[in-house]
This record gives structure tokens, sequence and C-alpha cells, in this order.
């Protein structure tokens, strides 16, 4: 079924508050503080939504399925196995024998109710009660179109965590990427896009025109990337409702690297010149280019602060790569990343909440994606190259800033075969690694806001 | 398939390029139309090679290059496209930059030999299109290149 992501959003209609069932006494409320290093994941039980007739029965089922399988993933929270459940079916929906769900060690548990309208319309209800407590912690219900329900599952696994952990969830989001097929010296590259669990996953080009680095608009259902198309390398955008690309400017010299700043009006990139990479800003209304570095070294791979004030950037000025930071309107620019001598320090990402900021350090033939705060202190290391000398590249932040998600490419053998490309996201805390599964090999990735 | 072509040539091209330094129609290397890339790879050497995260050329670059001037004067009508690469050790955006600068050190040697600067342009792939798809360090030196291409 093809609809466009515009009427897809639309088809999206109504939420509402569900009153508190049956207040319980009070006592210590479930809450996970996420901002400390390990974390017991939660254990919690996600029922089968209840539903009166077979149809709605499987919607149940398979809400249930996406709901539990985004909070496991998340590695805060632990679903228990449905086999262990005693309490089932519509008595549920009626109130929860917490005793029952104590018994099975559950702290926390999530029950539904899927109901067909007489419109044809998905009416689906939720409430997460605190076990311990007796306790409803939120009750929503939505209503949608019925092929919207997995958005409808990400959308009610994101309120779970919100309400838990006190921070937004990032389970409605999606995932623009570079798909990769082929051998390694003439590989064909596809803008692609999924879910942010690998669902609803589509190509956006055909593969006949190489194309790199796509970042998403914080704001539009826009991507700026890297296109040669005619092999001239230029950076677009390209417009996912409508599948229009379009070349920004008509300069006679490669642009490269694009994001977004804040707050969408603009593009931040490199302009090579003669042979010499600087950092230029396009306002995307006027199209007027200024030019934000002025250095003979390599100046690339900016990125805004969310506030939009500074940008951080990568420059070999000093004889290696290293990160930089800088005032938006250009200026003097300071060097932030001090490693072990000889680490070079490339792609930094400024974190949504303005907190850290994401890299690739390239070390003693090692790669790793780490974080530092915006001053360059406090750097730690999350994630590495293995000892078969694999590569991990370019960190793109989930929305709420608290997960990573990067590539990493195996080494290919003599022969030029292996070469394997795939997506993973960690945890700032360093933990919970785990591989977002894609239909073919995976590179470039850039998490989207929360869907709108 | 124009690089599926390129790596062809590329193979011939290594193992001819000690042994054809004169260059031009009719030369040692054999019967490749004056003017053409087979001519260039053949009888001249269409690339040079780069040290690691390095742009500067070297000695027997500026002597490719050199051969490159003057079989350009010899074929008036040829322009080319320089297309610099790096190695795969590299993060995506600054290879794209260092390949870039590899392109422009071999366009700007050049036009010091007296190619007009209308007949030479420059592209960058990056770390995008090695030669060698293998993950050592022979495969890398060959990948680090800047390769004239005639359009």
């Amino acid at each position: 079924m093809t609809i466009s992501y515009r009427n897809f959003l639309k088809l999206f209609m109504m939420v509402a508050a569900l009153g508190i069932l049956s207040p319980g006494t009070s006592r210590a409320e479930l809450k996970i503080d996420i901002t400390r290093g390990v974390v017991e994941s939660v254990p919690l039980a996600v029922t089968d939504f209840f539903g009166e007739g077979k149809g709605e029965q499987d919607f149940g089922e398979k809400i249930a399925g996406v709901i539990a399988a985004d909070l496991e993933r998340s590695g805060l929270f632990a679903p228990i196995d449905k086999k262990a459940f005693i309490q089932s079916g519509k008595s549920l929906n009626i109130l929860p024998r917490f005793g029952d769900w104590r018994l099975i060690k559950a702290q926390a548990l999530v029950q539904g109710h899927v109901e067909m309208t007489v419109d044809g319309r998905l009416k689906v209800e939720f409430r997460l009660w605190d076990v311990y407590a007796e306790q409803q912690m939120v009750g929503l219900a939505y209503f949608s179109v019925p092929s919207n329900w997995r958005r409808v599952s990400h959308i009610i696994a994101d309120a779970i965590y919100e309400r838990i952990t006190g921070e937004k969830g990032y389970f409605d989001t999606r995932i623009v990427y570079i798909a990769e097929t082929g051998p390694k010296t003439r590989r064909v590259k596809r803008l692609a896009i999924m879910d942010q669990d690998g669902e609803n996953h589509r190509f956006l080009t055909d593969g006949t025109i190489l194309v790199l680095t796509p970042r998403f608009s914080p704001t539009l259902q826009e991507i700026t990337y890297l296109s040669y198309f005619n092999d001239i390398p230029r950076v677009y955008i390209f417009n996912i409702d409508s599948g229009r690309q379009e070349r920004l400017g008509d300069f006679p010299n490669m642009t490269f690297a694009p994001r977004f700043s804040p707050d969408g009006k603009g593009v931040i990139m490199s302009m090579s010149k003669d042979g010499n990479s600087d950092i230029y800003k396009m306002d995307l209304a006027t199209r007027k280019l200024t030019q934000l570095t002025t250095h003979s070294s390599i100046d690339t791979a900016p990125s805004y602060s969310p506030d939009g004030d500074s940008i951080a950037f990568e420059s070999d000025r000093s004889g290696t790569q290293q990160i930089y930071t800088t005032s938006s309107n250009g200026g003097k620019a300071t060097r932030i990343s001090f490693g072990p001598k000889r680490a070079r320090y490339a792609t930094p990402v400024w974190s949504p909440r303005g907190d850290w900021i994401a890299f690739t350090r390239i070390y003693g033939g090692n790669t790793a994606i780490g974080v530092m705060r915006t001053d360059g202190s406090g750097e730690r290391i999350l994630a590495q190259s293995t000892t078969r000398g694999d590569w991990v590249e370019g960190p793109t932040w989930a929305p709420n800033g608290r997960v990573l998600m990067y590539f990493r490419q195996e080494k290919a053998n003599k022969q030029g075969l292996g070469g394997k490309t795939r997506l993973f996201t960690i945890d700032i805390t360093g933990h919970n690694e785990r591989e977002v599964v894609s239909p073919v090999d995976a590179s470039d990735p850039a998490w989207s806001p929360l869907n709108p | 398939m124009r690089f599926k072509i390129l790596s062809v040539i590329a193979v011939a091209g290594l193992v001819a390029a000690c042994a054809a330094p004169g260059g031009g129609a009719g030369g040692a290397g054999g019967s490749y139309a004056p003017g053409s890339q087979e001519d260039l790879a053949v009888n001249v050497g269409d690339r040079v090679l780069f040290d690691f995260d390095k742009y500067e050329l070297k000695q027997e670059s500026r002597y490719t290059l050199q051969q490159q001037a003057a079989w350009l004067a010899a074929n008036e009508g040829v322009n080319i496209t320089i297309e610099g690469h790096a190695d795969e050790r590299g993060t995506r955006e600054y290879n794209l930059a260092l390949g870039e600068r590899r392109a422009q050190a071999a366009a700007d040697y050049l036009m010091v030999l007296g190619v007009s600067k209308g007949r030479i342009s420059t592209v960058s792939y990056g770390k995008e299109r090695p030669e060698d798809p293998a993950s050592n360090e022979t495969a890398w030196a060959k990948n680090r290149r800047a390769v004239s291409v005639v359009k």
C-alpha cells in the first residue's frame, strides 16, 4: 500500500486521557533514573490488548508486541514472558489483580483495549500500572485508521517511557540512512528510510546516482544530503512526501557535509574552492550564502548547537582532524578535542539537549564513537572497533539525547569481499549496544525528530 | 559502467607505466587511439599516488604529471577531469575534502606546466570508489590517488 507521509500524518486523529481507575494506597512511585550509569531493567508485563472480535484481538496482540519490543530495546525494561501471566483477558480491563502480577515480579503492568468504531477507525486504550503502589500511572485513548496501528504502538511506548523515566521517548521516530549493495569498487548507494525499529522500510532513490550523508530536517519532511547527479557532487534537499529533489544553489565547486539549522530555515555545509574546504551557511528562503570559516585547512562536518548560536566542526588546522566550536556567525574557533597524542577527532554532532557533542575518534588504527562536553571535558568512549579491525563512524542522536546510532563496517579480505556495514545503537551510558536490522548493508544513519 | 572500464585500464596502466614514458600516438605502448583514455593510461600514466592523509605530490608524481602535460600539449582537443580519492581509513566528509585536495594538487601542477585551466576539472570521490577493495596496506596505497580521466 502506498500512502504519502502527509496523508499518513493526517490519518492520526485524536488522543484522550482516560479516567483514573480505583486509586490505591500511596506508595513510593516507580521511577527509573536514566542519568545514572548502570540501570537494572525494570520487569514489566505488557499484556495483549483486549478485543471482543477476532480482528480486534489480532490488533491487540500486535500492538502489545511492538510496545514490548520498543521498551525492551531501550535496555531499561525487561518484558516478562507472556506464558508466565496469571491474569489475562477481559478481567484485566475491569481491574488488575495486583497480587497476581507481584507474584511474577512485574513492577509495571501495561494493559489495554482495542475496538473498531462504527466509522471504521481503530480505538486503542491503554493503562500503565505501578504494580507495587497499585496505582494507575497513565491512561490514554487513541483513535486512528487501522493501518496506523504501528505508529499508535510506538506512541504508547513513548508515553510509558516518559511516565517512568521522566524523559521524552524516541520510539515514534524514523531513520534515514544509506542502503549499500554491490562490490566495494562500485558500491550502489541509495537513500532509504525506516521506522526506528526497522519496520516500514522503503528506498527513496534507485541507486543509479551515488548519494551520501543524509540528514533530517528538524521541522519538515525533508532530507539534506550529498548527491553525485551528473557526476557533480553537490548538496541537495529531498522531499519525502513528493520525492522531489532540489540542488541547493548553483556553485562551481563541490558542496558537501550538509546539516539543517535547528529552526530548519538554513543549511550549514562545506564548500571547496581551489581544493580548500571551508564552512558556509545558506538561508533557505533567500539562498544567501555566508562563509563562516576562512582557513587553508580542511574545515568540514559542521553541526549546530540546538539553540542555533554555535557550531561544532572538524578541522585539520593543527595538523590532524580535531573538533572546534565557533559562533554560528563565524569568527574565532576554539579547539575542544584534546585526546591522546595522534588521536584524530571527527564528525562532531551536537546533542539535541545541548549537553554533549558526539564524535568519531580515530586512534592507533582503531575507531570509536564517544561523547564530550561542549567545552571538550568529560570525554567518554561508548563504542569501539573490535579486535577484527572493523570501523565505526558517524554518530546520530535520538531526539531525547539519550541514545546514539552509528555504523560499523567490517574489514574486507584480500579479495575485497566481506566489509559488511550495519547500524547500531548505544546508550550514552555506554551500555546496551544493539544492532538495528536493515534489509541490506547500511551506513550514514540520521535519526529523525519525533514524528509530527 | 564507467568504473568497470576504468579498473581494467588501471591494471594496464600499472603494468605499462614505466615501459612507455614517451607517450603519444603510435608510441611504444601500441595501437591505442591518440588522445584516448587508453593512450593516456598505457603510454603516459593516468594517475598519481599519495601518502596517507597527504596531498603533496611526490617526485615520481611530478614526473608523471610532466608526461601528462606533454601529452595534453600533443592532444590539443582533449580535456580531462582529475578524480581525487582517499583510502578507507578516514571519515566520509574528511575524505571527500582530502580527495578534492589531491585532485586540485595534480590540477595545479598541470597548470604550472602550462595546461590551460579550462581543460582541467576536478571531482572528489572520497573513499567511495576504491581501486582495490581489500582492507590492507597494498590496497590503501593504490586507492590514495588522483586519476586523470579523458572527458
